[in-house]
């Protein structure tokens, strides 16, 4: 197995996790696209944890792990809000919250 | 003889695995509907746990596989169903920003691919890594990496009271 195997697929990953936060419209699709994005760097730390021969990126894996589900969790909760005040998840249509 | 065998199996096995993960990433963004999306990143999801086990961590596998494909798909099938979006096909899930979107991220990965084949061309993974047992990550946790982890704690309990906060009806 070379290393830039899974380097490159993650970064194939993370470029269609880019392109779906970019080009989605609806919330609940942007936030796949974040998990998307979520899971090639983990796929990247493990990869490069078995390089260097240590368990500094398993830690980290899981760190972050624990950090996308509480992401995820907050998100729903703001995009059920966002549905509750305006009958819409489209993020298009959120223009009036700036400043 | 026989490693170089498990070798090759393995990179028959990384080859399915990735071409699966990457054609479900695709119809990920790509699909009309919500809920095969949602789907659609199960396959991803698993397929990165069988990478996970493919890179000798087994613990993380299992964790990827009840922390995100049991909780998290949970949580978006949900989501989903709250915010009625239409169980079916929808026609406006992109907005306009979508050629910029493939530029942007085919750009972005000629850089990455060009950068990653520069330094690692062809540097080959140890032929025999030792496979991390749950006890060494629990050392690693609880010992050089606490204070991580009591910070990831507080996040979590802020993440729930946050949930909470925001969704409750008053």
């Amino acid at each position: 197995m070379l290393v830039n195997q899974f380097l490159l697929l993650a970064a194939v990953l993370f470029c269609i996790g880019v392109y779906g936060v970019i080009a989605r419209k609806n919330a609940v699709l942007v936030l796949m696209s974040i998990e998307l994005i979520l899971n090639s760097v983990n796929i990247n730390l493990l990869a490069f944890s078995m390089r260097n021969g240590s368990l500094d990126g398993h830690t980290f894996a899981l760190y972050i792990i624990a950090i996308a589900a509480a992401e995820v969790g907050v998100g729903l909760a703001m995009v059920l809000l966002m549905y509750r005040n305006r009958r819409s998840i489209d993020l298009d249509e959120l223009s009036e919250m700036k400043g | 003889m026989f490693a170089s065998d498990v070798l090759v199996a393995q990179n028959i096995g990384f080859a399915i695995i990735a071409t699966i993960m990457v054609i479900g990433a695709l119809r990920v963004v790509t699909t009309n509907n919500v809920v095969h999306a949602a789907l659609w990143l199960v396959v991803v999801l698993a397929g990165a746990a069988a990478q996970y086990v493919l890179l000798a961590a087994e613990f993380v596998a299992i964790t990827q596989v009840l922390v995100y494909i049991g909780a998290v798909m949970v949580l978006f099938l949900f989501g989903t169903m709250l915010t009625r979006t239409r169980i079916g096909a929808e026609s406006d899930l992109n907005n306009k920003n979508l050629f910029f979107g493939i530029f942007v991220a085919l750009t972005l990965f000629v850089a990455m691919a060009m950068a990653l084949n520069s330094e690692f061309g062809s540097e080959k993974m140890p032929a025999n890594p030792a496979v991390a047992t749950t006890q060494e990550i629990s050392d690693q946790i609880f010992g050089p990496y606490l204070l991580p982890f009591w910070a990831l704690s507080f996040v979590l309990l802020a993440a729930v009271v946050g949930a909470i906060v925001l969704a409750r009806r008053d």
